[in-house]
């Protein structure tokens, strides 16, 4: 029961009835090496981590190794329940946790890759957000898991993840394709919807360059999770209104593969251009090696 | 084409920032750790390409530390082991070197040296998502990555002694996934290394050790 495509995904689906993540549950029992049972236990484990890496800074902000980022997530929590408030209680929220686990990262903490680690604030500020204030239970955030591995699954197969490779919209972009997919059947839209919902979010952060400031997988890769749960959220709910992409999630997949090797070195993960390249970037980098 | 798993793509669970500077760098010093036969006293580590440029933003020290110290790439205590490092009284340096240039840009040398006076020098690649190789085991260039159960057999380049290995397994029933050996010139020293997808019972390494031309063995297990 493997698939190699959105397009196979799809038809699994429809032949056997299922969600995306159930079959994504069935080829990880058939074609894997863990058991049911494993399975829900790693997911369980999952859930814990994005749960803690999401919430803690929001009352112990902690200062990245680099220095360049820390106390963000607390400051955009905070303000959410401010007159001020742009975004609304579920957008507000997710962009704190996104915010909060790169901090995480930043500082040497637990978290879990999805897919990477400098995108790892985008699946879980998404679900965890949508899933609260929805009152979701665990039980359907972990489908939403599972349908996000599924899109992840096939960019790593059929595009790439990797910001040295193909750019950041290979890792924000493929993270926020992997959330809006997921968010999408966490609120009971098709598997067609999540594949629209996945496909126009990889659309909307095509050539999204990688350009770490000192190299350090702190700015601008934190504000860029931030971007990457608000086009989740945005696209799912196009997807969940009944918009679809006019572009087929496969076809989407392998545009971003190859926009990705457009793209000139200087802005694949070598701090050699865009935002690292600034006055004001060139600054900050060579504070960290007169540190050291 | 590898099975990409479910947890492939929502993980590794990693202490951050970096699956490749950070959660790498641990695997590839646990991975020097399993090689040696007594615990270590002295580790010095000296980083290249970009590795020497980041380390300190990457907690790459700490992480490669923190690997020698026996922590997994999840493991919390990784941002403090330079304190239990001292703690455990394992001593450690770090040089940096900007000049060489290596095959991948993640590389690392590790020099160990254990408490019953046993040196083991050790060079792991970071080659992306905290997938790690070992490519250099005592200035003989070697590949392996550890995510199989490994045999590593240092021999005098012989004929027969990788049928005897061989052999070894065979008795044992051990299903080789991936067997290679490595050598620098003829009849000199040599490594074999064995990769299998079950566990490789220790009992066999009495047994390959009977051969006059195998000198030693190092067995990781997953």
């Amino acid at each position: 029961m493997d698939f190699r495509n959105g397009q196979e995904l799809l038809e699994l689906c429809e032949k056997y009835g299922q969600p995306i993540s159930e079959v994504m549950l069935e080829r990880e029992i058939h074609c894997g090496n863990l058991t049911h049972r494993q399975i829900e236990e790693r997911l369980n484990r999952v859930m814990d981590i994005m749960r803690a890496s999401a919430h803690a800074p929001l009352t112990k902000p902690r200062k990245s190794i680099g220095g360049l980022i820390g106390g963000e997530a607390k400051l955009v929590h905070d303000h959410g329940t401010s007159a001020a408030n742009v975004t609304g209680s579920i957008l507000s929220k997710a962009i704190a946790y996104s915010m909060a686990v790169l901090e995480v990262n930043a500082s040497m903490g637990l978290i879990v890759a999805a897919p990477t680690a400098g995108s790892s604030g985008v699946v879980p500020g998404a679900l965890l957000a949508i899933a609260e204030e929805k009152g979701l239970s665990d039980r359907v955030l972990k489908s939403g898991l599972l349908n996000a591995s599924a899109v992840g699954y096939l960019l790593m197969r059929n595009a790439s993840v990797s910001g040295a490779e193909a750019g950041c919209q290979a890792e924000v972009g493929s993270a926020s394709a992997m959330a809006a997919g997921a968010v999408v059947e966490m609120l009971g839209g098709t598997p067609g919807m999540c594949l629209h919902g996945a496909s126009l979010a990889l659309s909307n952060l095509l050539g999204l360059v990688c350009d770490p400031i000192a190299g350090l997988v702190e700015a601008p890769c934190q504000s860029r999770n931030t971007v990457g749960v608000a086009n989740a959220i945005t696209c799912a709910e196009l997807a969940l209104s009944g918009v679809t992409s006019l572009i087929p999630f496969d076809e989407m997949a392998e545009a971003m593969y190859q926009v990705g090797t457009c793209l000139p070195a200087k802005l694949r993960e070598t701090a050699m251009g865009g935002a690292a390249a600034t006055p004001t970037g060139c600054a900050l980098c060579h504070r960290d090696k007169k540190e050291s | 084409m590898n099975f990409l798993s479910i947890f492939d793509v929502i993980g590794p669970n990693m202490i951050g920032p970096s699956s490749s500077h950070t959660a790498g760098a641990v695997s590839m010093a646990l991975l020097a750790r399993k090689m040696c036969p007594a615990p270590i006293e002295k580790v010095t580590f000296t980083l290249y390409g970009s590795f020497a440029r980041t380390y300190r933003g990457h907690g790459t020290d700490r992480a490669l530390l923190g690997g020698i110290l026996g922590f997994t790439t999840d493991d919390p205590k990784i941002r403090d082991s330079f304190l239990l490092a001292e703690q455990a009284g394992l001593e450690y340096t770090f040089a940096v070197d900007e000049e060489t240039v290596t095959d991948h840009p993640n590389t690392a040398d590790m020099d160990i040296l254990c408490e019953d006076g046993y040196r083991l020098s050790v060079r792991g690649v970071s080659v992306g998502g905290g997938k790690v190789k070992i490519v250099r085991i005592n200035q003989i260039d070697v590949e392996f990555t550890g995510e199989y159960s490994t045999l590593i057999v240092r021999q005098t380049d012989k004929p027969g002694v990788v049928a005897h290995i061989t052999q070894c397994l065979s008795h044992y029933d051990v299903n080789i996934a991936f067997m290679r050996m490595f050598r620098e010139d003829k009849g000199a020293t040599a490594y074999t290394v064995v990769e299998s997808d079950e566990t490789i019972p220790d009992r066999i390494l009495e047994e390959i050790k009977r051969n006059p031309y195998v000198h030693e063995l190092m067995l990781i297990q997953i």
